[in-house]
């Protein structure tokens, strides 16, 4: 085989040698492929990797700023969240403060009524009794002479009799003025 | 040679495609890969950071990565022929492709070196630091012939050989079965079975060797020019 290889050379003597027109091919075929590679393969294949770098950084750039982005609208929401909760409790306090000062209130004015109330009915109830007692006063001097007229009456009948009776009506007399 | 013509249009058909693939999606701003560039970025990847960027570092591998490149690929394309049916032998296993791109890899190494140091290159590589003076007798010829010399030589003949050698096993293990299949006696026939499973077997160690030996060439050369980029020796 290695008879053929070196015959394909057009040459019989050991292989390890050259024969021209090989060395001047190989030269030839290596030659187009380096400039080949060099000027085209290669540099294409630069580009590519980079703009591949290039838009993975990006994207990657991009990720950061809406991951950012992200995370300050989370914290907006959270201050607002926040400060919707205390304007709440603050509002709630404020309400309870207004509940219990309308609740005081409303009872003083019930107390005031209710002594207002008492106080009137008081004051009607002396009245009536100053009323009964004129009238009462007045009757008692009808009554006096009435029961004068009778003990006179009596008296010429029975002068103990008669005193008894003045003396019993004289008590009773004093008995009601007395209360 | 009509090999390597064949292996060099189908290179610079599928690179172009991929290039053309590249351009359109830098240019589009598609971040997402097409499974068929996945393919292509994934072979120039593995030369860029496998081998450019992990000797040499970001910026120096990627001013070398055109060769490394062309290298590895042209390595690989012309050894895999050695095991397509039609084709069969490796587009390496002829000393002259080899020779060149040892060549390359030489004159790379020491441009490299002497663009760095300037003259001061061949200073370091003849005379190492912290040697004493006395010894350079001794190490100075070792280092020019090891560097110099060696160095070439020994990347273009273990491709070759490499590629000379599977090329041989494959062509005994199918001529054998061809042998014992149609002109052996009676039970001779058997061995056919015997060495075509040898054949199979050497026929996938020889992808793995032709992947192998382009990646091995390749790392060398990287490794070459680091040496000659690196302040001491």
């Amino acid at each position: 085989m290695i008879y053929r290889i070196v015959a394909a050379e057009g040459a019989t003597h050991n292989p390890l040698l050259p024969g021209l027109p090989d060395l001047v091919w190989s030269s030839v075929v290596f030659a187009i492929l380096l400039v080949f590679f060099w000027f085209r393969v290669l540099p294409n294949f630069k580009k590519n990797l980079d703009a591949r770098t290039e838009a993975i950084e990006g994207r990657l750039a991009a990720a950061e700023l809406a991951q950012a982005e992200a995370a300050a609208k989370t914290a907006n929401i959270e201050a607002e969240q926040s400060a919707a909760r205390a304007d709440a409790s603050k509002i709630r306090e404020t309400a309870r403060a207004e509940g219990a000062a309308i609740l005081a209130e409303l009872k003083e004015q019930a107390a005031a009524e209710a002594a207002r109330i008492t106080a009137t009915a008081k004051a009607q109830i002396e009245a009536e009794r100053q009323a009964a007692l004129i009238s009462l006063r007045a009757e008692v001097g009808s009554l006096a002479i009435d029961l004068a007229s009778s003990v006179v009456e009596e008296s010429l009948k029975n002068d103990k009799t008669a005193s008894n009776v003045v003396d019993n009506f004289l008590k009773d007399l004093e008995k009601s003025a007395g209360k | 040679m009509l090999i390597r013509l064949l292996v060099t249009a189908l290179l610079i058909l599928v690179f172009s495609l991929w290039a053309s693939k590249f351009r359109n999606a830098a240019k589009a701003g598609q971040v997402v890969p097409t499974k068929f560039q996945l393919m292509g970025e994934i072979s120039l990847n593995f030369v860029r950071n496998s081998i450019a960027h992990d000797q040499l570092g970001v910026k120096d591998g990627d001013r070398f990565l055109p060769l490394l490149a062309t290298m590895f690929f042209t390595v690989l394309g012309m050894n895999i022929t050695g095991i397509i049916p039609s084709l069969n032998i490796a587009g390496t296993s002829v000393i002259g492709l080899p020779l060149v791109l040892a060549v390359a890899a030489y004159v790379t190494f020491i441009y490299a070196g002497v663009r760095k140091h300037g003259l001061g290159f061949f200073k370091n590589s003849l005379f190492p630091a912290g040697v004493p003076a006395a010894f350079y007798i001794l190490v100075t010829p070792i280092e020019f012939l090891s560097t110099f010399i060696l160095r070439p030589v020994t990347l273009a003949l273990r491709l070759m050989m490499n590629m000379i050698a599977g090329h041989l096993l494959l062509v005994l293990c199918f001529s054998a079965t061809q042998f014992f299949l149609f002109n052996a006696e009676g039970v001779f026939k058997a061995f056919g079975a015997g060495t075509f499973i040898f054949g199979f077997i050497f026929t996938l160690f020889e992808i793995l060797v032709a992947f192998l030996q382009a990646y091995v060439f390749t790392l060398l050369t990287t490794v070459y020019i680091q040496l000659a980029l690196a302040d001491e020796h």
